[in-house]
């Protein structure tokens, strides 16, 4: 999906060390939306995985997704409910030449009436393509994302992810 | 502070051109997003071919598609990794008049010593069957820094007049 123009650069990570989790805390609550950009590699040698999100160290089965995706020779669709983490893409394996661009767009983040919708574009250029929307059920505000490999594998030195917060006109 | 500047903007005048360019692409930024509006002069065929570097090799994609009726998924579109795009890139001219596809790629760590990843999202809507929206997942594998792009026309001919292509800087900080 396009990027808005409003992007203001929140957070900034580069890893140097491979890093189990990274965590963009203490988020600002002036923004209307949120954006990570995650270029992931992970530690996986058996290949690329799921990669995930916790909102405010939430670990309950409170996330949900859908998914449309398409591996190069065939289109289709899945879903999941109750889940203890989010979805935030694709993570590609330790032997991959490949970073994988996972794009989160978290909509009205800091809202405390309504249940938490992000979309995600995930790419994975040697198997896969995606396009999801991951539901969080709490009210709360959004204050912290951690973003980990499914697995619990490290992600990779070179891996970066940024938060961008968005400005409403 | 605004974290996306434009680098530069083509337009294509009237006779169309061939090809579309970005070159000496700054090094200051840590990604790029390209976003095009283009229609071909001579085919029908949606999709737009674009190089790094003037590079003709080491690219390859994953693309999810619909176009109306079905959808499906498929990778290079010669097979041969020769170039990267997508359905829904651009618009031909046996597509309703007047009407251009819209398309943006975004580029991570363009700067970088790793290959290169791209996102790309493509529409094409004519008010007719033939339409095409794509997302697609792209690699060109080269360590180098991204010093230029090529836009080009799928079967090698122009692009129409009134296509445009702006090249976007992004900074994190």
């Amino acid at each position: 999906m396009p990027l808005p123009s409003t992007m203001i650069p929140i957070a900034t990570t580069t890893l140097t060390t491979a890093t189990a989790t990274v965590t963009f805390s203490s988020i600002p609550q002036g923004y209307t939306d949120l954006v990570v950009v995650a270029h992931v590699k992970g530690g996986n040698a058996g290949g690329a995985e799921v990669y995930l999100l916790q909102f405010n160290g939430d670990t309950g089965s409170n996330y949900s997704r859908t998914e449309l995706y398409g591996n190069g020779s065939s289109a289709s669709s899945t879903r999941a409910s109750n889940n203890t983490s989010g979805r935030a893409g694709r993570i590609s394996g330790s032997g991959s030449s490949e970073y994988v661009i996972n794009t989160l767009n978290i909509m009205n983040y800091s809202n405390t009436t309504t249940y938490k919708t992000w979309l995600i574009r995930e790419n994975e250029a040697l198997s896969w393509t995606a396009a999801d929307v991951g539901l969080w059920r709490s009210t709360a505000a959004i204050t912290s994302i951690a973003l980990f490999s499914n697995s619990g594998y490290n992600t990779a030195i070179g891996s970066t992810m940024t938060l961008y917060g968005i400005k409403a006109a | 502070m605004a974290n996306m500047i434009p680098i530069s903007t083509v337009t294509i005048g009237s006779g169309g051109a061939a090809s579309i360019g970005f070159i000496g692409i700054p090094q200051i930024y840590t990604d790029l997003i390209l976003k095009i509006s283009l229609r071909e002069a001579t085919t029908n065929n949606g999709v737009a071919k674009l190089k790094f570097n003037g590079s003709a090799s080491g690219y390859s994609a994953r693309l999810l598609w619909g176009n109306g009726g079905s959808v499906g998924s498929s990778t290079n579109y010669t097979g041969s990794g020769t170039y990267y795009g997508a359905d829904g890139t651009s618009n031909g001219s046996g597509n309703t008049a007047n009407s251009f596809a819209n398309a943006e790629y975004y580029i991570p760590n363009y700067t970088s010593s790793n290959n290169k990843s791209i996102s790309l999202d493509g529409v094409a809507e004519t008010n007719a069957t033939a339409i095409f929206m794509g997302l697609s997942a792209g690699l060109w594998s080269n360590t180098g820094p991204i010093t230029s792009i090529e836009l080009t026309e799928f079967a090698g001919g122009n692009f129409s007049q009134h296509s445009t292509a702006t090249l976007y800087g992004i900074r994190k900080y």
